[in-house]
């Protein structure tokens, strides 16, 4: 091993892949094993069991869409806003000007603490589900995409000018394509973020959905179905990020990313 | 060039600029009063060491930079700003990478609203022109960096400026990339509008710190002192266009030079420890 050597392909998925394993393996080892109590752990074997009966009897598929449904509605409402809003401040001084410094405190307003307000405002119904990824994104992403326009090319810019682009075209012709790629990676790491609050509006006032299942599972102290639900959003949010980069890479094959 | 010739002069008149100085600082002139006139189809080189304030110089006529004193005037117009009459290729690589490279050559054309058919026409024309053919739908991150200047410069000659504002196009080019395209610069501006004349042909005004890329290219060789930029000294370069690449061996070229060494050597040991 050398210090920034790439390493190959086949050997990057093995190693991967191993890490996995082991993980697994400990799992196995001390569940099996006797050394955690099955009250507080449940074994790799159990966890699966539990989780077929949860999609096989209690309708857990269900639950699965209804949190992926607000995750992306909650993630799609908060693009809505944040990416033009972004753009724009990016872009125009006087605009970031007048909002950074309210988003740059609204940003560490925690999310979470929103929750009990929320339900006296919206009640325990979809809107304050959304509400919350919406509070828990929205000003992250303001920021992020207003950095990421912000810090376009100068020299492109000014290219455009000498082209004849005047300061709305510089916008949708420059700023807007050289922001592209960074923002499509922007919004896949606030989806993931989504993700962590989605499942805290949950926890609280929900009658479905994966955090429900968990709570649920937390009284009848069924660790194997919490564990299962836990690592259903584990693979969603790593198919989703997949997904997220391939078609990334397809929209923007000009980038390097 | 086979496009219109250039038709108006370009003045510069006591154009200063000088940038706020850092906390107790005070201002630092980079620029002092500068006067230069370019006469229609003219190719004038300003050489001068690094630091001296000519892509300053370049810049302001560009309409990028604003002078803090005098006036740029390109015929009858004022320059306020930048605009599509002054064409620019830059020393960095500014092709916009999220376009092939035939869609930064139209980049201009689509922006002025030029009717498709049109525009295919005059991308073929500097396709060829500049040997790009065959390239015309990679990525510039594709292309070497020679290949990416060429297309710089179809980009800001397809949009049939009154000028092209040259700066330091070449100095990022390895040194046989350089010559090979300051030949081509050369040709495509010999050629002129295709009448033959020597009027037929654009005004170009490049900035440049080596002495032989200028003599070669310019008619006129206008040499700057060290920072606060002035110009010290203009020199005719009266050998006769057409000219190649053989010039460069001939006494006419290796005095020039000389006399350019001295002004400019001067020059460079005041900037280095000054």
């Amino acid at each position: 091993m050398r210090p920034l050597q790439p390493v190959g392909a086949g050997a990057r998925i093995v190693l991967g892949a191993l890490f996995f394993a082991l993980f697994i393996g400990v799992w196995a080892a001390v569940t099996y094993g006797g050394v955690v109590p099955a009250l507080f752990l449940a074994s790799p074997g159990r966890a699966l069991a539990s989780g077929w009966a949860l999609l096989a009897e209690y309708g857990f598929a269900f639950d699965i869409g209804v949190t992926v449904w607000r995750v992306v509605g909650g993630f799609l409402l908060a693009a809505l806003v944040a990416v033009p809003l972004g753009l724009l401040m990016g872009a125009f001084k006087p605009v970031e000007a007048f909002f950074e410094p309210f988003f740059s405190f609204a940003r560490y307003l925690p999310a979470s603490a929103f929750i009990p307000l929320l339900i006296l405002w919206l009640g325990v119904g979809e809107a304050q589900k959304l509400a919350v990824i919406v509070i828990g994104s929205v000003f992250q992403l303001v920021i992020m995409v207003a950095a990421i326009a912000g810090g376009t090319r100068r020299d492109l810019v000014e290219a455009a000018y000498t082209l004849g682009s005047r300061p709305l075209s510089i916008l949708r012709r420059v700023v807007i394509p050289a922001a592209a790629p960074q923002v499509a990676e922007a919004l896949r790491l606030v989806l993931g973020w989504a993700w962590t609050y989605v499942i805290v509006a949950e926890l609280v006032g929900a009658s479905s959905g994966i955090g429900h299942m968990i709570m649920d599972s937390q009284r009848l102290l069924d660790t194997g179905q919490m564990i299962f639900g836990i690592v259903t959003i584990g693979v969603i949010g790593l198919v989703t990020d997949l997904l997220f980069k391939a078609v990334n890479r397809w929209l923007f094959p000009w980038a390097v990313l | 060039m086979a496009a219109p010739m250039s038709a108006y002069p370009l003045h510069i008149q006591g154009v200063t600029r000088s940038f706020p100085g850092q906390g107790k600082a005070g201002p630092t002139l980079a620029l002092q009063p500068t006067d230069l006139t370019v006469a229609p189809g003219e190719f004038v080189a300003i050489l001068g060491p690094s630091g001296c304030g000519k892509s300053t110089l370049l810049r302001i006529v560009a309409g990028l930079d604003r002078p803090s004193g005098g006036t740029v005037r390109l015929g009858a117009r004022e320059v306020t700003g930048p605009g599509p009459d002054r064409g620019m290729v830059f020393q960095s690589y500014t092709l916009f990478p999220w376009l092939t490279v035939a869609d930064n050559i139209r980049y201009g054309l689509v922006e002025r609203g030029v009717p498709a058919a049109e525009q295919r026409e005059i991308l073929a024309r500097f396709l060829a022109r500049t040997g790009l053919q065959g390239f015309e739908n990679h990525w510039p991150r594709q292309l070497s960096g020679g290949m990416q200047q060429r297309t710089a410069l179809a980009r800001a000659l397809a949009n049939d400026p009154e000028i092209l504002l040259l700066d330091e196009p070449f100095g990022a080019l390895d040194h046989q990339t350089r010559e090979l395209m300051q030949e081509l610069l050369l040709e495509i501006w010999q050629e002129g509008d295709g009448s033959g004349v020597a009027g037929g042909r654009k005004t170009v005004l490049f900035v440049t710190h080596d002495i032989d890329e200028a003599i070669f290219l310019a008619n006129r060789v206008v040499v700057m002192s060290a920072r606060p930029g002035r110009i010290k000294a203009e020199v005719e370069v009266a050998l006769p266009y057409p000219r190649e690449w053989m010039v460069k061996t001939t006494p006419e070229f290796a005095a020039l030079k000389a006399r350019l060494m001295g002004e400019i050597r001067e020059e460079v040991r005041r900037a280095a420890t000054g």
